[in-house]
């Protein structure tokens, strides 16, 4: 297909343009098309991707809500790393002049920008990753200390928005296609440090089996590339130890 | 598409990976050459002054560069599973090859 020019370039009163392949197809097949998308101050790799959508093309699928890095809706492969696009400047991923933008790794592709998230969140679930109330509505309410170590640990990992980039970015998920990711146990270490999950030995049965935490070689991409700064790597290493801890207790 | 896994401690995963897989190699034949002692001396007298030409020296160093990096990277690993801490990785990485370096090159000065 014929490259794309930009019509509003020449509104803005400005001359650059930046040079952008994005992914079209699925799966099974497709290939980078080049879009010319006129360079802004002030523009994200989502704005980018709105661009070509509204302009140049608007069959190209993608994903996104917020804009504001709140529902990890937007998360894409951008010069080969996970990124979470909205939040990021086109300025600090542009090279020289070019930009390549992907659907995420380590995931199926439904259409163009649009990665299938259902291994994904299924993982959650597998994980043990749904909450089990400890008490009804008509209990009191139980006091939380904020301060308290094992508060401290499931709020590390609380701010987590699902974006899915430490899966894209973990190579032990892209050789085991059964691990069940940094995001997954991440939130099974959290539920299992929560006072008020009913359920923490459905959680160390669930992530120690097959595909679970033991798998992880702590290569620590998901923590590199965590877009909110949390760390699943040492979250992974918590349920290392709890798991151990527990085999040789009932072992006893 | 790959992301980009230039970082340090997917580095000193490769790292570990590599000297674990290297030192497999070597022992077998490390205790194969050993059992001479019991089958054959005087292959092991021959194979003992083959190993102290200068490159075997060399590949010595290499050996024990490999043994030290494991070992310390090994180190730093189990405690960030066994500890209940998870401490700057980075930087025990980086203290872990480090270290590695400095038992090797003193390994190298003393032999040279």
């Amino acid at each position: 297909m014929e490259p794309v020019t930009s019509q509003e370039s020449a509104l803005d009163g400005q001359s650059g343009t930046l040079e952008v392949s994005v992914w079209r197809g699925t799966s099974q097949g497709g290939d980078y098309q080049r879009f010319e998308v006129p360079a802004l101050e002030n523009q994200t790799i989502l704005d980018v991707v709105s661009w070509i959508q509204h302009y140049a093309d608007a069959t190209l699928t993608y994903r996104f809500a917020c804009r504001v890095g709140m529902c990890g809706s937007c998360a894409m492969m951008v010069n080969g790393q996970p990124r979470w696009t909205c939040r990021t400047h086109v300025k600090k991923v542009l090279k020289a002049g070019k930009v390549q933008i992907g659907p995420l790794r380590n995931l199926p592709v439904i259409k163009d920008l649009v990665a299938d998230m259902d291994p994904f969140f299924d993982k959650w679930v597998t994980a043990g990753g749904a909450h089990a109330p400890s008490a009804t509505r008509d209990d009191p309410i139980p006091p939380v200390d904020p301060q308290d170590a094992i508060r401290v640990e499931a709020s590390a990992g609380i701010e987590c928005i699902n974006c899915s980039i430490c899966y894209a970015a973990c190579d032990t998920v892209a050789g085991n296609p059964d691990y069940l990711g940094p995001a997954a146990l991440q939130r099974a270490w959290t539920l299992l440090n929560d006072a008020k999950h009913d359920a923490p030995h459905q959680i160390l049965d669930a992530v120690s089996g097959v595909g679970g935490c033991h798998n992880c070689h702590s290569m620590g991409s998901c923590t590199v590339f965590c877009p909110n700064d949390l760390d699943p790597m040492s979250a992974i290493a918590g349920l290392k130890r709890e798991t151990a801890k527990s085999f040789f207790r009932r072992r006893k | 598409m790959r992301p980009a896994r230039a970082h340090p401690l997917w580095l000193a995963f490769v790292l570990h990976r590599v000297s674990g897989l290297a030192l497999a190699l070597f022992l077998p034949v490390h205790f194969w050459v050993l059992s001479y002692a019991l089958t054959t001396p005087e292959k092991l007298n021959e194979f003992l002054s083959f190993a102290e030409q200068p490159i075997v020296k060399l590949a010595e160093f290499g050996l024990v560069f490999l043994l030290a990096v494991h070992v310390f990277g090994g180190l730093r690993l189990m405690a960030m599973e066994w500890l209940p801490w998870s401490g700057p990785q980075k930087s025990l990485a980086a203290g872990a090859l480090g270290v590695a370096v400095l038992i090797s090159g003193t390994f190298l000065l003393q032999v040279v």
